[in-house]
């Protein structure tokens, strides 16, 4: 049992890490902790990828959790922009403030 | 031998060898500064101030820790922490030298060599930005939150060209490990002049080097670049509220890098260990020639000395390089210091090259620095990988 | 040794990923996902992919947590005030979860119920030559668009936060 993981143990860590995503996207009322609780879910998710890339002896597992990470930055970076302007205009990070269009 | 000890010993050796060179990078900076500056430096504690780093260290041990109220105690005590692991992390793939019989163990004069070496030095120095953020946060302070604020975004906007010109060199090396990259520096054109990066390939990296060069100078905060952490600027930047051994981590992480980086650029521009010229012309024989014409400088000017205290110390001084020349002649230890002295060499003279800048040039204001990384050397770094895949392509 | 391993970078993990969903205070959530990904990069590695583990702390987290650490504190976050959740949430909250992990997990277990295991340099192919030949042929539109979803990014980031020099 010492040399080597059964390839479940990988996939139930990703399970884990994933469902704490979900938990923090619903329970927090930061904007930017539900943020990352998003880059969480994303990170849970390459961790499967990379997981059955190694089950089917393929590079192709990886280059897909190369392309989520672009888009990951990509969205972290519009993301946080949005971030600044809606503390410019409420000037709160309570998502429970900003809830209605009403200013 | 046992795996496990071998890595153990080698590890010892490393940091042993790499705490003292810190501390005695700091004697020589203050010496060329000095000299440069037409003043003496540090010449009091001990023969020409040689022991000056353990003053300091004896001072900056016995100084008041003090914890200012309304810091994040945490963050405040991990900062420096962080700053000193991640700096000494990077000296683990570094190659001093080629494969070496000493004793019964036949092991490379590294600690290990990752397949992914050079992407594994620049995760770490893209980690090292959060001591910095950490540092200035944890403060509660106007000076060290924009000290570190400003610090950080430099650091992250220099290492994008400093990532494009690595990938120059490495596009001309075609391999990530450090042990490859300097296994294909190995040659010798027409027999004598060296295939380091900065002179051969279908593209000769020199501005690659330039550009690598700049870059480590913001990326290590050293002057022209230290807007962060001057002293007549934000008092002290993101180390304003740190004393005695926090400090010291500070300073000790700065020295770190300093030697990670010019050890990088000795690797990947300048050949590692290689010789400038190959064995068969005498390479072997100048490390030998040089330290013993310093021991005879030495003892010719301990015949007259200048100072009443010199005629002791400079001829033990020229008696220790003689021997360290004499260490050079025997061939036990010919192929484990020869490389060892090609690189250190190399490395000295950037590391040189670092003080040198720091006595004379001003330094940058801000905006000054944000405009030269982002509208120079971005594209012409990309300039220079664009130039240096072409020909690849069209010559590999 | 495999296990040990990955023992030791799963559990910091959860721990870890536990941190970033209850501390109150941006910073140490931003703190602990770093430690998440930190743990994800060693166990990248372990699954032979050790390109995407350097690609991970590089891009991750040495570039877009360090983002959101910069607005964290360019916003000067302060602790979460504790809001009025509903008693429901409260109540149910923690057995949902539990049970959305229980399904995902006997899910698992129903797909691979074969002992499986992974070993370290088990699988070469996650070397930069085999990543970089595959993305430069078989992928290679997907790379361009990538590209151009990053420009997009850019521009769109500026505009958001561009201020008037007046």
């Amino acid at each position: 049992m010492l040399q080597g993981v059964p390839l479940s143990w990988y996939l139930i860590l990703s399970a884990i890490l994933f469902t704490l995503g979900v938990a923090g996207f619903l329970f927090r009322r930061n904007i930017i902790t539900v943020f990352m609780s998003i880059e969480l879910m994303l990170n849970a998710v390459n961790l499967s990828f990379i997981a059955f890339s190694y089950h089917h002896k393929q590079p192709d597992g990886q280059i897909f959790t190369f392309f989520v990470m672009v888009v990951a930055a990509a969205e972290a970076a519009v993301g946080l922009a949005i971030i600044l302007t809606v503390f410019k205009n409420r000037a709160t990070l309570q998502i429970d403030d900003v809830a209605s269009m009403k200013n | 031998m046992n795996f496990y000890l071998l890595c153990a010993i080698k590890a010892a050796v490393v940091a042993g060898a790499l705490m003292t060179a810190l501390a005695y990078l700091q004697w020589v900076e203050r010496k060329v500064i000095a000299h440069i500056q037409v003043r003496m430096g540090p010449y009091r504690v001990g023969p020409h101030g040689l022991l000056q780093p353990l003053a300091d260290v004896i001072k900056l041990l016995t100084k008041e820790d003090l914890l200012p109220p309304g810091v994040n105690r945490f963050y405040f005590v991990l900062a420096p922490f962080l700053a000193i692991s991640l700096a000494l992390i990077s000296i683990c793939v570094i190659p001093f030298g080629p494969e070496i019989h000493a004793g019964p163990v036949y092991t490379w004069m590294q600690l290990t060599d990752l397949n992914i070496g050079v992407i594994f030095v620049l995760a770490i120095s893209s980690l090292s930005v959060y001591a910095v953020v950490l540092a200035g946060w944890a403060s509660n302070s106007k000076y060290p939150l924009l000290g570190s604020l400003r610090s950080a975004a430099q650091m992250i906007s220099y290492e994008l060209p400093m990532g494009m010109a690595v990938a120059g060199a490495l596009l001309v090396s075609n391999t990530l490990s450090l042990r490859g990259i300097v296994e294909t520096q190995s040659q010798y054109y027409w027999g004598w002049i060296p295939a380091w990066n900065v002179f051969h390939g279908p593209f000769p990296q020199i501005f690659g080097f330039a550009i690598f060069l700049i870059t480590i100078f913001a990326e290590t905060n050293r002057v022209p670049f230290d807007l962060a952490e001057a002293e007549s600027e934000l008092v002290a930047g993101f180390h304003t509220e740190y004393s005695s051994l926090k400090f010291a981590g500070f300073f000790m992480a700065e020295y770190a890098n300093m030697v990670t980086v010019c050890a990088m650029a000795t690797v990947l521009y300048l050949g590692g260990w290689m010789p400038p010229f190959p064995a068969r012309y005498g390479s072997n024989f100048v490390p030998g020639i040089v330290f013993a014409i310093a021991g005879a400088v030495a003892i010719y000017h301990g015949l007259h000395p200048a100072r009443k205290r010199d005629r002791l110390t400079l001829p033990a001084f020229g008696a220790i390089f003689l021997g360290i020349a004499a260490l050079f002649c025997v061939p036990l230890f010919q192929p484990i210091l020869t490389p060892l002295f090609w690189f250190l060499a190399k490395t000295g003279f950037l590391l040189f090259t670092f003080m040198w800048v720091r006595g004379t040039l001003p330094r940058f204001r801000y905006d000054q620095l944000m405009r030269f990384a982002w509208r120079f050397l971005f594209p012409a770094a990309a300039l220079n990988l664009l130039v240096t895949a072409l020909l690849v392509a069209l010559v590999g | 040794m495999d296990a040990i391993l990955f023992l030791i970078f799963a559990i910091t993990a959860v721990v870890c990923g536990v941190l970033v969903v209850t501390r109150r205070h941006p910073i140490s959530s931003a703190l602990a996902l770093i430690g998440v990904m930190g743990s994800l990069a060693g166990l990248y590695l372990l699954l032979g992919a050790p390109f995407l583990a350097a690609a991970q702390v590089i891009v991750y987290a040495g570039a877009i947590m360090v983002l959101f650490v910069f607005v964290i504190m360019l916003l000067n976050a302060g602790e979460e005030r504790k809001s009025s959740g509903s008693r429901l949430a409260r109540v149910a909250g923690v057995p949902a979860l539990v049970a959305l992990l229980g399904f995902l997990a006997y899910t698992i277990f129903r797909m691979y119920p074969r002992p499986e295991t992974v070993e370290f340099g088990g699988f070469h192919g996650g070397t930069p030559y085999a990543i970089g030949y595959a993305i430069f042929t078989k992928y290679l539109l997907p790379f361009e668009i990538t590209s151009i979803l990053v420009l997009i990014a850019i521009v769109g980031a500026v505009v958001l936060a561009y201020k008037e020099l007046d």
